[in-house]
Order: structure tokens, then C-alpha cells, then sequence
């Protein structure tokens, strides 16, 4: 018994050093609030922690922690709201202060200048999308699942998130100034 | 960025999105690519950034302290303040009854010497009247008894 424990807590601690960085980077992408997307990191893993024993592997297991952060993001900008006295956003980082991260690479300092500005201008897009639509749009393009992943990851059916992925690629579009 | 396959890409229109993503322009590709980059370098720099040992809570806690014991020291200082103004009150209110009371006292005391006084002239007066057809003769007995 104490053993089939330790397994259970070698193999948690296993799932929280493979998939910390993600959830992190999801929920920071989703927020741009540093403390914010560090707060909800740690409930998202002590809740999937509490249900760990539950977990049945019918999904893969960061598909399952990223629909615990989902969920806890949205219960989060719930919360937010009936707040109505705060800023919605008051810690957020500003939408070009976050489009300045790009690791310059083999670019000349010109194609580093145009990459960032147009960084800036998905960002500005990102931020002008619906929670559901920035929500799909991140996963798919940021961090790379694919359409079963995400519907599962979002409760969603699969054609919905289509939906929602071609209205968010049609903005970002537009943003860049796109013919479509 | 990780292709989505066909078979996987949801059971109504796999074709239909695989065209859509297939038909990215390079240039949206590439701002995406740049977007996706951004975000991991952005999110490893955040978690990996020096964090402060968080001291202002303690003083915090030191200064919540402080506001608690001065808001006691002043609710005490209110309370002992009200109790003493009703205290003094009640005995003001006691020492203006006694004086009234002694007052009372003092009145009904010099009532009750006059009309003794007028009750007793009354007295002698109506001791002394004599019916008017006796007169003379009351004259004559004082004269008597004078000689």
C-alpha cells in the first residue's frame, strides 16, 4: 500500500516536472499577469494533485491538467467580474512589452524589428479575440495541440473548435493586414 | 508547428481544415511561428526571474497589530469616557433632587410657622370679642376689677 503511494507520488511528481512549464506558459499567454499565471499554476497542480487517485489515463495527462486550468482561468475572470470595482486587467503586461520577447535568431536587427511589430500586432489581435476563441487560438498555435486535444481539453466538439479557430485566424488576419 | 493530420482532425470536415491551415500565407505563417517563439521565451524568462522573499507581509502583520491596539486603546478610551459622563450625570441630577428636597423642606417648614402665628392671633382675637349688648357690662367688670 505504501508503496503503490510512493508510486502514485513519484509518478505526480513526474507529471508536474514534464508539464509545469506548459500550463505556466498557457496561462501567462491567457492572462499576461506573471503573479496571476504563477497562482493558478499552483491550484491548477494542487487540484489535479487532490484528484490524482481519479485519473484514469482516458486522456493524456496533460490534456487533463490543461481542462483543470481552463476551468480555473475561467472561474478566475468570473470571480473578476463580479469584482467590478478592480481593473479587469490592472497587473497585466502590456500587449507590446509582451510582443518583446523573440530570441533575435540568425535575423538582421531590421527582421527583428518586423517580426516584433508583428508579434505586437497578433497580440493585439489575441487580446481583441473571445475568451473561448483565445482560448482554442493559444492551444493551437502556442502550444501546439491538435484538434482532439484540444476539444478535449476545452469540452468542446471538435467542429466547434474549428469555428472558433478560423474566426480567430480571420482576425489575427486582419490585424496584419491580411486580404482575408 | 505540428501539423494536424487529417484522420485526427475532428470526424465533420478534416479536409476542410487541413486546407485551411494548408493555405496559411507564409508571412501569417511566419508571424505566428514569431508569436509562438515570443510566448516560450517570454514564459521561460517569467518562471525562471528572481523572486524576492516576501518581508512586507511581517510588517504588515506588526502594523495590523498596532492599528488593533490603538483602536482597543481608543474604543476603552470612549467607553470609560462615556461611562464617566453618565456617572457624573446621575450624581448631578442626585445632588440638584436633594437640594430641591431641602428647599421643599425649608418652605413648607415656614408655611407651617406663619399660619401657627395667624391661628394663634386669631385666637386671642376671637377670645377677646365680646357679644356688643354685653359690653357695658364687660366694662364694668374690667372697672372691678380695677378698683
Amino acid at each position: 500500500m505504501a508503496t503503490a503511494n510512493g508510486n502514485a507520488a513519484q509518478d505526480f511528481d513526474s507529471v508536474v516536472a514534464s508539464h509545469r512549464l506548459q500550463i505556466f506558459r498557457f496561462l501567462l499567454s491567457s492572462t499576461r499577469d506573471f503573479d496571476l499565471a504563477e497562482t493558478l499554476t499552483q491550484e491548477c497542480f494542487l487540484k489535479a494533485h487532490r484528484s490524482w487517485a481519479g485519473f484514469r489515463g482516458e486522456s493524456s495527462a496533460m490534456t487533463w491538467l490543461m481542462r483543470i486550468a481552463i476551468n480555473l482561468q475561467k472561474d478566475h475572470w468570473r470571480n473578476r467580474r463580479l469584482q467590478f470595482w478592480r481593473a479587469a486587467s490592472a497587473n497585466a503586461v502590456d500587449l507590446d512589452e509582451a510582443g518583446e520577447w523573440l530570441p533575435s535568431g540568425e535575423r538582421t536587427q531590421e527582421q527583428l524589428l518586423l517580426a516584433r511589430e508583428r508579434v505586437g500586432q497578433v497580440w493585439r489581435a489575441v487580446d481583441g479575440l473571445s475568451e473561448r476563441q483565445r482560448t482554442v487560438f493559444l492551444l493551437r498555435f502556442v502550444e501546439d495541440l491538435d484538434l482532439e486535444e484540444i476539444a478535449l481539453a476545452t469540452g468542446m466538439r471538435e467542429g466547434t473548435v474549428k469555428a472558433h479557430l478560423s474566426r480567430a485566424l480571420a482576425r489575427v488576419r486582419q490585424q496584419l493586414g491580411g486580404k482575408r | 508547428m505540428k501539423p494536424i493530420n487529417k484522420f485526427n482532425a475532428g470526424a465533420g470536415q478534416p479536409q476542410e481544415w487541413d486546407a485551411l491551415e494548408l493555405e496559411l500565407e507564409p508571412e501569417l505563417r511566419q508571424s505566428l511561428s514569431d508569436f509562438k517563439a515570443s510566448v516560450h521565451a517570454w514564459s521561460d524568462a517569467a518562471l525562471n526571474r528572481p523572486r524576492t522573499v516576501a518581508t512586507p507581509p511581517a510588517r504588515s502583520a506588526w502594523r495590523m497589530a498596532a492599528v488593533w491596539a490603538l483602536a482597543a486603546v481608543l474604543l476603552a478610551v470612549a467607553v470609560s469616557g462615556g461611562l464617566y459622563e453618565r456617572h457624573q450625570r446621575q450624581q448631578e441630577a442626585q445632588i440638584a433632587a436633594q437640594r430641591a428636597a431641602g428647599q421643599q423642606r425649608g418652605q413648607a417648614a415656614q408655611q407651617a410657622v406663619s399660619s401657627e402665628d395667624l391661628l394663634a392671633n386669631v385666637d386671642s382675637d376671637i377670645s377677646r370679642e365680646v357679644p356688643s349688648a354685653l359690653e357695658p357690662l364687660a366694662s364694668l367688670m374690667t372697672d372691678n376689677g380695677n378698683q
